[in-house]
């Protein structure tokens, strides 16, 4: 992303501090949206870093009173989409998830863990995935979803729909990838999906 | 920053097979994210935050790490 020098570089010291402090306040935030993306915690960390400093960079083109979450969401995204082009991530999954009872579906012998889901998730095409963990995550509506995405509140409608129903049909069938060998599933899922995001809508490259 | 899911407006469309509410693992997602944002801070962010106003804005750091 280019960083352009700001326009007059207005902004009052009070203002400087009100960014730092919202900024700030929502790095957890940033944290969890970049492990739900990404997969491993290490590399959500580097991107939440590189994320922050791009903000900060680019602080002159946040507008007050609008939501920091969103705007740096939209940061976050573009520069994981910019990373993904670069191979730098491949859908290695967090083994550090909590082996921790979900739920147990009737029928069904073995209960579902949230570290099913995790995996389940990270197969998932990108595109769909961050839909679904904006959504079904991360709380935005399906309007704020659409802004962060750069594409229509009726693509990330059909996005976070066939997401939920791709996990369901997982989750159901049990047909979830085992840690050791569903890397290649997952990795060879998101890239076959990367091109279309990143060729297409939704690589908006305003910060 | 409010949880709003499936009351941002209309609910699930219930098309493409999608479920018109969250399915019962849908809050396991909430679960993970919520997980992270309950973390403490690592000290990396601390610092990195600190060292933020000797950074002049609109500088791109980009150093290609």
């Amino acid at each position: 992303m280019s960083v352009e020098p700001a326009s007059g570089g207005a902004r009052t010291a009070a203002e400087k501090s009100d960014f730092k402090r919202e900024l700030t306040a929502v790095v957890p935030h940033l944290r969890a949206f970049a492990r739900g993306l990404c997969g491993r915690p290490d590399l959500a960390d580097d991107l939440v870093q590189e994320t922050l400093l791009k903000a900060w960079a680019a602080q002159d083109r946040f507008e007050p009173g609008t939501s920091m979450r969103a705007w740096t969401f939209v940061i976050l995204r573009n520069a994981y989409l910019t990373d993904m082009r670069r191979n730098r991530f491949r859908g290695e999954y967090d083994e550090g998830v909590a082996e921790r009872i979900l739920t147990a579906p009737a029928g069904q012998e073995e209960p579902i863990h949230l570290s099913d889901l995790h995996r389940a998730l990270l197969t998932l095409p990108a595109e769909r995935r961050e839909a679904l963990l904006l959504v079904g995550a991360g709380g935005f509506s399906y309007e704020e979803a659409a802004a962060i995405c750069g594409c229509a509140v009726g693509t990330i409608k059909s996005r976070v729909g066939r997401a939920r129903a791709a996990l369901t049909e997982m989750l159901a069938n049990g047909n979830i990838p085992q840690r050791s060998t569903g890397d290649d599933i997952a990795h060879r899922a998101i890239l076959e999906e990367l091109d279309i995001v990143a060729g297409g809508n939704g690589v908006s490259s305003r910060g | 920053m409010a949880s709003m899911d499936g009351q941002g407006g209309k609910a699930g469309e219930g098309k493409d097979g999608a479920p018109r509410r969250p399915p019962e693992w849908a809050d396991g997602l909430k679960q993970l994210y919520d997980s992270v944002v309950e973390e403490a801070l690592p000290d990396s962010f601390k610092d990195l935050i600190d060292r933020l106003d000797a950074t002049p804005p609109a500088r791109g750091r980009d150093n290609g790490k």
